[in-house]
């Protein structure tokens, strides 16, 4: 029976939330509503009226002072009343807790709250003169996401006729199924085969397929499965399996292909045998040789999470994510998951990390885009607004602050939003007597899944996301993630780790079990699981679905079996369900049961090695681009407000204010800086031990703009750009990590991406280029990833972002007061540029302000800007600088606004006085995008001092900060720019402020 | 002179329990535990060997139902091992004289569980609560706030003006009546109000009063003065590298002196 308590707010108590979706409506949607106010529904399912009265009574579901409570529909006047409610299986967190909530209130026993159920809906009364159509559409297009919710719509006249909603009950109803099936791959052709593949949405290729068919039709292979009672035939799981490990997003095929690249360009050659291990692993070995005892990586590559030395009781790791196909089907749930997800990078990373800090970059195509959205994609500031939120959910509500991020906006994300999450975490340098980052598996240690439950949410998404986004795309892709449960679940991790309570933990993201116990089975040999113990969200799941399910939430540990009894009461203590499952073993086999039912057997070396390698082309053509020539400009000081409101340079405050970026106590640097807290910060700054005073700063580089041109180039800079931000805080450039995270189009030549092999060798050149500049800052590569299949396919058309790589950087600070920040602080300080400003404007935000094109795409001069980094450090170290900012998008002219925005001041600039090479205007060098260059002020006391640290370096004296407001830049004499600085505010606050 | 023992409770949710035991800590408390809600179920902890509560910062049960109402029933119908109510080890900490801090979401806790600011003595009475911010956002913003020299607040004695970061989206104060706001500010009840950056008066102009509380309540007192609540984080404040302007040579009085004046009290018992 189902019982709906309706939750409305008392008279007296201001509607925020429905103001706000008023105003959202008007603004989204353009539609005129004159109210909307908001009732929460909670659907009882398995108690009694009577019951549901006294949950009222008692009032458990709502808070006496703020909102009345009743079983009665909503009664009044409106005009329409729509609810929002979760399709059948969707995660609904609130609907959770409740449900914990009216047990413990009720006083129901075990057995009674087993059996009860509590859905949430939402519903708004609306108040305008509107149709139902308009009504629908509010609903459709900003209030719900039909992939997960359902809506219902009345007008007020058929509410008074018959009040309220049906009480719905979002319940999956199925059976219990351990039906394991058996595909008879040795009986198909080649499009019998591929038809296979796409059907089950296994993102195979015919050679994988090919593999695999192989491996079931070796002799010895046959007489292992019948030797252990499995048929010969590979089952559904199996496959299910391989294609999960196989997957590219797991396996990173593309990345470990043995490439032949051909470089027109210069008529060479050369066959690449793995990006990966080539440019990667290769640099960052050599990089640890060089640096011999002074080595400061613990753990690279090979866990979910780089490790690297901190202090001597704290070791850092970071890992970053990205979580882009989810995201771009639901916004919300795909971002809220991101970021969750990542967090269980660090906790899986060794024997587990304590969350430090996340970080988060997102790229759109324009909010205020216009146009017929082609099928299946959302409007680019719902996804936006739903990113946002979803990352402001994960982030806030599991308590760990997010210290940095970007927006980057480029038309093309309009097919693939990216959304980059990472997260830093800390361990004691040992745990229960063990180096933290390392773990080790015995066989015989019990496998067992901790935290959330298993369900259809999340099926496929390894493989999905390995294959362009398509109007089938599937919609069990989609998940929504559960900060609560996994709060818990770590709080019990840590607890659990500090006791030495097991061997070795992973995370259960991309695969699913199939992945962590998987991989985890390898330090063993082998491992034996039953899935018939896994505990499930509801019935109907099939073997193979609960072994690749990604539900959220779970990690997978490997527990001594004579931990194991203490290890599940504490997980019972803390309200955690774990589950062993198994046990791990040394067999050479993941051997999979349903009960006694076989599910998979499959040979270890062959699950993660037998990928065959691919063999892929890429040829170099240096595209042409043309030249505008001269930029000539005749009113400065309009086009420094036009650049400052520019979507890649504006204000990002609206969403950095909305995430908490200072719980845990330990922000040294903010990302508001300046007098009224409001200018941009290079680089954030914390103290990852709160007893210690040395820091920790997580920066970033990201540079699509330079992919249409070079991508070699587009990943020095945000190498570049990441270091450089770095520094400009106060980070000591020889003791730096980074962390590469490529997001590519398909660079796979076939039929449906004709230049394949141009978009491989985009990604050949940035991989050079990464090994480079590594190599050339003595910045190590920790952890990575690579997400290559961003396209968007639909409405007959394809959309292909830009070839795009975010490169973080983590970095120590031996003591935060030495940090710096960007806004300009004293009058009379004096303003040095450093570092040449040359005519490279190719990319520049001023060529697309302008609509001009220019090909020269700035160089980064790696072993000029070592040398400037190391002197800026020592200047930092002397306490010597006030004020630091870098220079990137739109070049010295933003820079130079940006730092009397900080400061609230006015600042006198001499462009004459700016080294530079091939400019032509002043246009040139006020937005010239050159790497590798900073605005600095210091009292001019200790000008000596300063540029003596420079002496040959490029480094020039081009100003100063003023006692008024006024920016004022001046060329030859003229003054060009004369702008208070509230004007410039004005202009970089305007465009993003919702 | 007394010993100062300081209980931190996390779990479910709560989030700040790390730099609110550092802060206590720095603070000069003898002892500082933290420990989960479920260790004072197991009857592994006991809140009557403390004498000094901090109930931190974060999202119990993801602000389902609201914040801290479900945390609010889990106190109040939540059983030791021994079969004993929870509660009632919390009355018998209060009437033992033990002081007792609710930061942001704890304050939620405090006010939703009638511990504030039981007007006349009434405590475990839902008086006032706390809802969703007028900008219906989460913001993370320092604030400034002036302190009410006359309430009998113990955390807050001797402190003046104080500035410290607010990061919630549910912390606008509302009474249950007109009445009780009258109340409030007759029996000096409230503690902490958000001021004006420069004249320090109280405000109800946003951002210095982020979420519209009315008379810009910003933290709240019992009638003993030995219970604080308070939307802004002094734990956040525990550095001088904490505050958003350091670098720029600005400061206030570090959010740890809350905390001391809580331990100066007790020592003074």
């Amino acid at each position: 029976m189902l019982t709906r308590v309706k939750v409305t707010l008392k008279d007296h108590v201001t509607d925020a939330v429905g103001r706000k979706t008023a105003q959202a409506i008007r603004d989204f949607l353009d539609i005129g509503v004159d109210r909307v106010r908001t009732v929460k529904v909670f659907t009882l399912d398995g108690v009694s009226q009577d019951t549901a009265q006294t949950i009222i009574d008692r009032a458990a579901l709502h808070d006496p002072v703020l909102q009345d409570a009743s079983l009665d529909p909503v009664t009044g006047d409106f005009s329409w009343a729509l609810e929002k409610g979760f399709r059948p299986g969707v995660t609904d967190n609130e609907g959770r807790t409740a449900r914990e909530t009216v047990a413990l209130v009720a006083g129901l026993s075990p057995e009674q709250a087993e059996s009860l159920s509590v859905y949430t809906a939402t519903q708004y009364l609306i108040d305008g003169d509107l149709d139902r159509d308009a009504v629908e559409r509010i609903g459709r297009d900003l209030l719900a996401n039909e992939l997960i919710e359902r809506i219902s719509v009345k007008s007020g006249e058929e509410w008074k006729e018959s009040p309220g909603f049906e009480a719905q009950a979002a319940k999956v109803v199925a059976q219990a199924v351990d039906e394991v099936g058996l595909i008879d791959i040795a009986a198909m052709d080649d499009d019998a085969l591929m038809k296979f593949s796409r059907d089950n949405v296994l993102a195979l290729s015919l050679e994988e397929m090919h593999g695999i068919q192989a491996y079931y039709a070796d002799p010895v292979v046959k007489a292992a499965r019948e030797k252990a009672g499995v048929s010969a035939i590979p089952t559904d799981a199996e496959l299910e399996c391989l294609a999960q490990t196989w997957s590219e997003h797991c396996k990173h095929k593309i990345f470990t292909a043995r490439i032949n690249y051909e470089n027109k360009e210069t008529g060479r050659s050369e066959q690449v045998d793995s990006l990966f291990s080539t440019y990667i692993q290769g640099s960052t070995a050599t990089i640890r040789e060089r640096l011999g005892e002074d080595d400061f990586c613990l753990s690279v590559f090979k866990d979910n999470a780089g490790v690297i030395r901190f202090s001597d009781e704290l070791s850092v790791c970071v890992k970053v994510e990205t979580h882009n196909s989810p995201s771009a089907l639901d916004p919300y749930g795909g971002a809220l998951t991101g970021i969750v997800g990542v967090n269980r990078d660090p906790m899986g990373t060794g024997l587990g990390a304590d969350m430090l800090c996340n970080t988060d970059v997102f790229c759109f195509a324009s909010p205020f885009w216009q146009g017929e959205l082609p099928p299946r994609l959302l409007h680019p500031r719902r996804v936006l607004e739903g990113v946002r939120e979803g990352v402001e959910h994960g982030g806030n509500k599991s308590g760990i602050p997010t210290v940095n991020g970007s927006l980057v906006f480029d038309e093309r994300y309009l097919g693939k939003p990216l959304v980059y999450c990472g997260t830093v975490g800390t361990m004691p340098v040992e745990v229960a007597g063990r180096p933290s980052h390392e773990k080790f598996i015995d066989p015989g240690d019990v496998i067992v899944m901790a935290g959330g439950r298993i369900g259809k949410d999340g099926i496929h998404g390894a493989t999905f996301s390995s294959e362009e986004l398509h109007e089938g795309s599937p919609a069990t892709a989609v998940q929504i993630g559960d900060p609560i449960t996994q709060r818990k679940m770590y709080d019990f991790i840590i607890r659990a780790r500090d006791a030495g309570l097991y061997n070795a933990i992973t995370d259960n993201g991309a695969g699913g079990l199939s992945s962590s116990v998987g991989e985890m089975a390898e330090f063993s040999g082998g491992a034996h699981m039953d899935l018939a113990k896994a505990p499930v969200k509801y019935d109907g799941l099939r073997p193979w679905e609960i072994l690749v399910s990604e539900a959220q939430e779970r990690m997978s540990l490997a527990v001594p079996p004579a931990k194991l009894d203490e290890f599940l009461a504490l997980a019972k203590e803390m309200d955690v369900e774990a589950t062993p499952l198994g046990t791990f073993t040394d067999s050479g086999y993941f051997h999979v049961t349903y009960g006694d039912t076989p599910v998979a057997y499959l040979d270890m070396d062959f699950l993660h090695e037998g990928v065959p390698q691919m063999e892929l082309e890429a040829v170099w053509e240096r595209p042409v681009i043309e030249d505008s020539g001269p930029v000539r400009v005749e009113d400065q000081g309009a086009l420094l407000k036009d650049m400052l409101g520019r979507l890649n340079i504006c204000s990002k405050e609206y969403v950095v204010r909305q995430y908490d970026h200072e719980v845990k106590g330990s922000s040294a640097i903010k990302p508001l800086v300046g007098t009224l807290r409001d200018g941009p910060s290079d680089a954030g700054v914390l103290r990852p031990d709160l007893a210690d005073s040395r820091g920790l700063v997580v920066s970033h580089g990201i540079c699509p703009k330079f992919s249409d041109l070079d991508t070699y180039w587009m990943m020095a800079n945000a190498i570049d750009e990441a270091v450089r931000n770095a520094v400009a805080v106060g980070g000591n450039p020889s003791h730096m990590a980074g962390v590469d995270n490529f997001c590519w189009c398909d660079p796979v030549q076939s039929e449906k991406t004709p230049d394949g092999r141009y978009k491989l060798a985009q990604l050949v050149r940035a991989n050079q280029a990464l090994a480079h500049f590594c190599l050339a800052f003595g910045v190590p590569c920790v952890s990575g990833k690579d997400s290559m299949k961003n396209d968007y396919t639909g409405g007959g058309q394809k959309i292909s972002i830009p070839p795009t790589v975010l490169y973080t950087v983590i970095a120590l600070v031996d003591d935060v007061a030495k940090a710096v920040t960007s806004d300009a602080k004293y009058p009379g300080e004096l303003l040095y540029v450093l570092g040449l400003t040359q005519r490279e404007l190719g990319g520049s935000e001023l060529s697309d302000q302008l609509g001009l094109s220019f090909n020269q795409v700035p160089q980064v001069d790696a072993m000029a800007a070592k040398e400037r980094y190391l002197a800026l450090h020592e200047a930092m170290n002397q306490g010597l600088v006030t004020a630091c900012h870098d220079l990137s998008d739109g070049g010295l002219g933003v820079a130079l606004a940006e730092m009397a925005i900080g400061g609230r001041v006015g600042l006198d600039f001499n462009l004459d006085l700016v080294p530079s090479l091939g400019c032509q205007s002043a246009a040139e060098i006020l937005y010239s995008e050159s790497a590798s260059r900073f605005l600095v002020t210091i009292a001019p006391e200790n000008q000596a001092r300063f540029e003596a640290l420079f002496v040959g370096k490029a480094c020039s004296l081009v100003g100063s900060v003023r006692n008024d407001d006024l920016v004022i830049v001046t060329r030859g004499g003229e003054q060009l720019i004369n702008e208070p600085v509230q004007e410039l505010v004005q202009a970089w606050q305007t465009t993003l402020d919702w | 002179m007394a010993r100062v023992k300081t209980l931190v409770i996390t779990g479910f949710g709560t989030n700040c329990e790390k730099e609110s035991a550092h802060a206590a800590q720095v603070a000069g408390s003898d002892v500082t535990d933290t420990v989960f809600f479920s260790d004072l179920t197991a009857g592994r902890a006991n809140l009557t060997d403390y004498t000094f509560l901090v109930f931190p910062g974060g999202f119990l049960d993801g602000d389902d139902l609201g914040a801290s109402q479900a945390a609010a029933q889990r106190w109040l119908y939540s059983k030791v091992s021994n079969g004993s109510m929870l509660l009632d080890q919390l009355k018998a900490f209060f009437d033992a004289g033990g002081i007792i801090l609710g930061i942001c979401n704890g304050f939620q806790l405090l006010v939703k569980l009638g511990l504030l600011p039981a007007i006349g003595g009434e405590y475990f009475e839902r008086q006032v609560s706390l809802g969703i911010n007028d900008s219906a956002r989460f913001e993370d913003r320092w604030v400034s706030l002036s302190v009410n020299p006359k309430s009998p607040c113990v955390f807050t004695k001797g402190l003046d003006k104080l500035y410290f970061p607010v990061r919630h989206g549910e912390g606008k104060i509302v009474p249950k009546n007109g009445a009780t706001l009258d109340t409030l500010t007759s029996n000096n009840l409230i503690a902490l109000q958000y001021a004006d950056p420069e004249t320090w008066e109280p405000t109800q102009e946003y951002p210095a009063n982020p979420n519209g509380s009315p008379l810009g309540i910003a933290g709240l007192t019992d009638p003993s003065g030995r219970v604080l609540g308070l939307m802004p984080h002094p734990e956040a404040y525990n550095h001088s590298t904490n505050h958003p302007a350091w670098t720029r040579g600005e400061s206030a009085p570090l959010g740890t002196e809350l905390f001391k004046a809580g331990i100066e009290y007790l020592r003074q018992q």
